[in-house]
């Protein structure tokens, strides 16, 4: 008779299902995960390190970097964290504004999670689908900040600059005709605002689009039902956050228990999980796409009515107005010290935290009252969310491995940072 | 601080008295300092009685407090020698308004209480520091403190398995010390006689654009706020 013995095996980290750069050893028996060992770092970039080299606005694009499906979340948290050291509180508008992108952040994230997620476990339609409603999201991204992804648009007292009064449009060219440049610009052709709105009036639909093709579906009941259960007490104790403890079934989320920005005025609901398994944290996360777009459609509602300033008026901290520069004196040098030199924050540490779209997303800032953080620790919910893989792959089997990685909404750059 | 922060506050110093220390910061935000020895007694008190209920380990931050303080530039006479004179080659200058070099923030959170708070422990004066680890209170330490260790050489006494997490396989020293250098010690290249890839060190000129620069700002003294 042969000799069986177990052996280890070598995941990634040039893997499609290891998302971005995982490299898992496992050790298996036959086709049984007995440990799992992953090594991160491939994508470790030093970003604090580098935050402690640079003036505090100048790594805010930085932040961009780290999570890059939920980009102005992380951002958000930095912005917080400087604004509670210097004791400032943006202006209402500025706060509507922040809240609306952070659910526009959540939608995007939480579509190229599903996206993601299906393609890894055989549902390969979901991917084309998610895109198609993800384009419309950057396009916001873009015309308010000018890039798709890495928008820097957060800034400590406000945001860059105000909503844009039109959106960027589709062009004719040889491939798309007259006919359909029209159906495509047709939301277009209003401000930023109307965009948004007439998104938030399709969304609903699109949403019900996926979970006919998934939520009864029986391949993909097979492959998430009971796969990576975690119970609420370990969910606590592993010190999972976000979409991975409301699974376990854990009513927790940051937005209504710790309310920062407006999101006390929001209407809406925290969906919470049963079983604590993949299936339950994807249906988890599909409310939460429906909630996001009913609390976007209540910040575009308060931003039509309410227009007003979107930054603190203190230039210590916020550059003044381009036009201001041209004939004021103070303004010039005011806006040359702060692209120069920076703002001095007080002493003092501070951690603070938001609800990201994967989970709590933290900062805890150190300052010793120079113009640049002595120490910056980013708290990323996917490092902690990873730390749990050997736990939540124990005795499954292989192709389940990479229904957890899904399910865990892991991206390297956050958990590398 | 609003009233639940207040009664968390007493209900710790009642319960810790002097073997603890308790500071607020800004924002209502709670500091316990406590001694290295008595980390783990702490940490399971705190963990377990009713009225502290600190069930889940948040965040673990080390801090590395060698040049606190310390600004590249002076202020008040400035220098002629343009964008070098933020440049600092060598270890740098030690602050000496900071005997104990390192800190390790611990961020712990009540679900049940809905609080936060901040536990610093600073570990005894030595190379390399050490601290007892937590693992055993709480199992997300486990990651955090790998973390701690690779990127500031904090040992962690009772870590089941404390190996680097962060940096290249081989990595030598810790990066996030603030003796590091920014660039790093070595670079890496593809060597095509050799047909692997080499480690070389850095020749990166290492440069500061904007210097470090302490104001005192009288809008932050308090003593002085309108």
């Amino acid at each position: 008779m042969a000799e069986i013995r177990n052996f280890t095996m070598n995941f990634g980290p040039q893997h499609p299902a290891a998302h971005g750069v995982l490299r898992l050893v496992l050790e298996m028996e036959g086709e049984t995960i007995q440990k799992a060992d992953p090594h991160i770092g491939l994508l470790h970039r030093g970003t604090e390190k580098l935050a402690e080299s640079k003036p505090y606005n100048q790594s805010i694009g930085y932040m961009d970097r780290l999570d890059y499906t939920s980009m102005m979340c992380n951002e958000h948290a930095y912005v917080l964290a400087i604004e509670k050291l210097l004791g400032i509180v943006p202006p209402l508008r500025a706060q509507y504004i922040r809240v609306m992108f952070d659910e526009i952040t959540r939608i995007l994230n939480h579509l190229m999670w599903l996206g993601a997620h299906g393609l890894d476990i055989g549902a390969m339609t979901m991917f084309l689908y998610c895109f198609r409603e993800r384009e419309d999201l950057m396009d916001c991204y873009e015309a308010v900040s000018g890039t798709r992804m890495h928008a820097t648009y957060y800034r400590p007292g406000g945001v860059h600059r105000d909503l844009p009064l039109e959106m960027p449009k589709y062009e004719a060219s040889r491939f798309r005709s007259k006919k359909n440049i029209d159906r495509l610009n047709m939301a277009r052709s209003g401000s930023m605002l109307d965009f948004i709105e007439d998104f938030t009036d399709r969304f609903p639909a699109c949403v019900d689009e996926y979970e006919t093709l998934l939520t009864d579906n029986r391949i993909w009941k097979q492959r998430t039902v009971n796969i990576g259960v975690v119970s609420p007490e370990r969910a606590i104790a592993l010190g999972f956050t976000g979409p991975m403890l409301r699974g376990s079934g854990v009513a927790w989320d940051l937005r209504k228990k710790q309310p920062y920005e407006v999101y006390r005025e929001m209407d809406f609901d925290i969906p919470v999980g049963v079983n604590g398994d993949c299936y339950d944290r994807y249906l988890v996360r599909i409310e939460e796409l429906r909630q996001s777009n009913r609390i976007v459609r209540q910040c575009v509602k308060w931003l039509r009515e309410n227009p007003g300033a979107i930054s603190i008026d203190d230039h210590k901290i916020v550059p003044p107005r381009r036009v201001e520069m041209k004939d004021d004196m103070e303004s010039l040098i005011h806006h040359f010290k702060l692209y120069t030199e920076g703002y001095c924050v007080p002493e003092g540490e501070v951690y603070a935290a938001i609800e990201g779209p994967k989970g709590e997303f933290g900062c805890y800032m150190v300052s010793d009252g120079a113009n640049k953080p002595y120490r910056v620790k980013l708290r990323a919910p996917g490092f902690v969310h990873m730390s749990a893989l050997d736990e939540m792959v124990r005795g499954h089997m292989l192709a389940d491995v990479v229904a957890v990685i899904g399910t865990i909404d892991v991206v390297f750059g956050e958990v590398d940072r | 601080m609003n009233k639940k922060t207040e009664r968390l506050a007493a209900r710790i110093n009642e319960r810790f008295g002097a073997a603890a220390e308790l500071l607020h910061g800004a924002g209502g935000e709670l500091t316990l300092i406590v001694r290295p020895a008595e980390l783990v007694e702490v940490a399971t008190v705190l963990r377990d009685e009713a009225g502290l209920e600190f069930a889940m380990l948040v965040d673990v931050a080390a801090v590395d407090y060698l040049t606190y303080g310390m600004d590249e530039w002076k202020t008040l006479k400035a220098t002629e020698s343009g964008f070098s004179r933020g440049v600092m080659r060598g270890s740098p200058p030690v602050s000496p308004d900071t005997p104990r070099r390192f800190a390790v923030a611990y961020h712990l959170m009540s679900i049940g209480l809905n609080q936060r708070l901040r536990v610093l422990c600073y570990p005894e004066p030595g190379d390399p520091p050490r601290l007892p680890s937590v693992t055993d209170v709480w199992p997300s330490a486990n990651w955090f403190e790998r973390e701690a260790f690779d990127l500031f050489g904090i040992l962690f006494d009772g870590h089941p398995d404390l190996r680097r997490i962060l940096t290249d396989y081989g990595f030598i020293g810790h990066p996030f010390r603030k003796d590091f250098p920014l660039s790093g010690q070595v670079e890496v290249r593809y060597d095509p006689e050799q047909q692997r890839v080499v480690y070389e060190p850095v020749d990166i000129e290492p440069r500061t654009l904007v210097p470090r620069v302490i104001r005192t700002d009288h809008r932050y003294d308090p003593a002085l706020k309108d």
